[in-house]
């Protein structure tokens, strides 16, 4: 019984890392309608800075994040003024095709750069502590801290989007770019900050990634698809369905790691393709999306 | 007066005649050609015949799939098992691989069809990885590492091995006729003028009686099977056969996807044109390895965005060339001498 609470709550734990993949891409979603196919090498390459950071400041990772944090923004931010803004559109195949293109150029260029060699972020004894719940069931503090902090960046986006004046800049350019414009709003800069604070975000949950695994150039795509599969779990347009979404994705996949190693990613993508057949428009929205 | 649709035009008939005095020198091959020519050949029609069906279901469809790999795998795993446990010749696993991939794309296509737009694209995505990884699972076929096709079989496509090489050269050339024969006459049927009023605006489509989504699920279909047997032929070809490599989203996806932005995306030249910059890029760059890799994504980037109709499109809008007849022209004519001549 004990053995099944503590892989039920490691798979929860986990889902709090594929919320924070998703939140930036549902973000970004939200606000213009794009889908950034480069979202998971994005947070890859979060954790590359972040390894050089550490690397050449001496620094520990986590204070690594207030260089990265900025830093991706910035990255995010010059990305959606000079290249995406001019994708979007009616047409659906530029943004797509130019994002993946992008994928491929962060992936080999991180190939090129820091090798295939296996990369992992040391933060010291963070990494080896564990709190214990109760007899029998014991969590790692690193794993409640990214769990803590995943919730806290949900909130923060949830009250970014819905008490400030750039939420209200995001929901109108979302309702109709047009008027939005004509009420003086440049929907260039705001789809850009749009893109800056989903890389924000990303840059977190590169950070975590990197303390919590190994990792190196490759993993990308498969990132985004945890984070894909979140937000379809979790039904598009609800921030905290999405947070939901993540947390059904990491006990699936927890359970199928616990029946075989070999099933973990599967049993993932199992129970999104399930729920895309029997409720395609998500668990936690009452809308169709 | 009279009217009439024609599909031909003067750059169409002196195309064709191109394309047939092509095809004699290509089936020539084995009489000219050593070993590695053959073997860069038929690489270069199977990236034709993946590149056209992917340009089919995104170029004209409106399907822009990066999960095709999903097919190239199945069609792969496909061969091999009905090749082993069957004892099924290869030569014929191939169409009987392609069947039955068209088959699965029918319950595939019902889940992925309920995602739209970007969401599609990833969707087909995920179907490709639980593939990949369900093929990694299957112990009899070598999961994760894979397996070889057993000499026996391959003795039993023909004794020597140069007359081998000549039949799957020729297996490799017969398919991408196939495949480019199969879309021009699905273009030039009524799904194709309903396929291409769908290219150009679904609503407006869908207003004129086009039935969108039925449509579509067929392009998928069919898409699925082809790109299957192509799969199919691709790894009979390599011998040997893995997850990683059947299923690779690099190989049977990205760099179809960037041959047909290169070459021009909704018109059916742009996937060959594609594939012979993409070829002569790599014979010249490929020493350079991930950076080549860099390049290609950052020319495609540059294309999309500068000019996203790709070379072909460029052609076309200069010089109005078509090299396959598809553009129908509809002719009043109220003489034989006057007769005018209207685009559709």
């Amino acid at each position: 019984m004990t053995d099944w609470i503590n892989v039920i709550l490691q798979g929860v734990l986990v889902g709090g890392l594929y919320a924070m993949f998703a939140a930036g891409l549902s973000l970004i979603f939200g606000v213009m309608r794009l889908v950034n196919i480069a979202h998971g090498d994005l947070i890859v390459l979060a954790a590359y800075l972040a390894l050089v950071a550490t690397q050449t400041l001496g620094i520990g990772p986590l204070v690594s994040l207030l260089i990265v944090v900025p830093l991706m923004a910035a990255i995010g931010y010059a990305l959606q003024r000079f290249i995406l803004n001019r994708t979007l559109g009616e047409d659906l195949l530029p943004p797509l095709l130019v994002t993946f293109g992008l994928s491929v150029i962060i992936q080999n260029g991180l190939l090129a750069l820091f090798t295939a060699d296996d990369r992992k972020l040391d933060a010291g004894a963070l990494e080896v502590a564990t709190v214990r719940l109760v007899e029998g069931v014991y969590v790692g503090l690193l794993p409640l801290l990214q769990f803590a902090v995943a919730v806290a960046v949900i909130a923060a986006l949830q009250f970014v989007f819905y008490r400030t004046a750039l939420g209200r800049a995001f929901r109108a350019t979302a309702d109709s770019p047009q008027v939005a414009q004509l009420m003086g709003l440049d929907n260039r800069h705001v789809f850009a900050l749009a893109m800056a604070l989903s890389l924000a975000v990303v840059a977190i949950a590169g950070v975590f990634l990197a303390i919590r695994a190994d990792f190196d150039p490759s993993i990308g795509p498969a990132r985004l698809i945890f984070g894909f599969e979140a937000v379809i779990i979790g039904g598009l347009g609800s921030l905290w369905g999405t947070f939901a979404g993540g947390l059904v994705l990491g006990v699936a996949q927890a359970i199928g790691a616990h029946i075989n190693p070999g099933w973990q990613i599967l049993a993932g993508h199992i129970a999104f393709l399930v729920i895309l057949a029997i409720r395609p428009e998500g668990l936690f929205t009452k809308g169709r999306a | 007066m009279s009217v009439r649709v024609t599909f031909a035009s003067r750059s169409s008939r002196i195309g064709l005649a191109l394309c047939a005095i092509g095809f004699v020198a290509l089936a020539a091959a084995p009489a000219w050609g050593g070993r590695d020519d053959l073997q860069l050949l038929a690489q270069i029609y199977s990236y034709v015949a993946l590149a056209s069906l992917w340009n089919l279901l995104a170029g004209y469809a409106g399907l822009v799939s990066v999960g095709q790999q999903a097919y190239v795998g199945l069609g792969a795993y496909l061969l091999f098992a009905f090749g082993i446990f069957g004892g099924v010749p290869l030569l014929a696993a191939i169409p009987l691989a392609g069947l039955i991939a068209a088959a699965v794309a029918v319950p595939i296509a019902a889940l992925v069809f309920r995602l739209r737009g970007h969401y599609f694209a990833i969707g087909t995505w995920i179907v490709a990885e639980v593939f990949r990884l369900t093929a990694s699972q299957v112990s009899v076929l070598g999961g994760g590492s894979g397996t070889s096709l057993p000499a026996s079989l391959i003795i039993a496509i023909a004794p020597s091995r140069q007359l081998r090489d000549f039949i799957e050269y020729w297996v490799a050339l017969a398919l991408v006729v196939a495949v480019l024969l199969l879309i021009v006459l699905l273009l030039r049927s009524r799904y194709g003028l309903a396929l291409k009023a769908i290219r150009d605006s679904e609503l407006a489509a869908t207003c004129n009686g086009v039935d969108v989504i039925r449509t579509k699920i067929l392009v998928y279909i069919v898409t699925a099977g082809a790109t299957a047997m192509i799969g199919a032929f691709i790894f009979l070809q390599r011998l040997r056969i893995s997850p990683d490599a059947a299923f690779s989203v690099n190989d049977w996806t990205a760099f179809v996807i960037f041959i047909t932005v290169i070459g021009g995306i909704g018109r059916i030249e742009g996937p060959i044109v594609g594939t012979i910059v993409f070829f002569a890029l790599r014979q010249t760059l490929a020493d350079l390895g991930t950076v080549y890799l860099l390049m290609l994504g950052a020319v495609a980037i540059a294309i999309m965005l500068a000019a996203p109709k790709g070379i072909w499109g460029v052609v076309v809008a200069r010089l109005g060339w078509q090299i396959f007849p598809l553009e129908r022209r509809v002719i009043a004519e109220s003489s034989p001498s006057h007769s005018t001549a209207v685009k559709a």
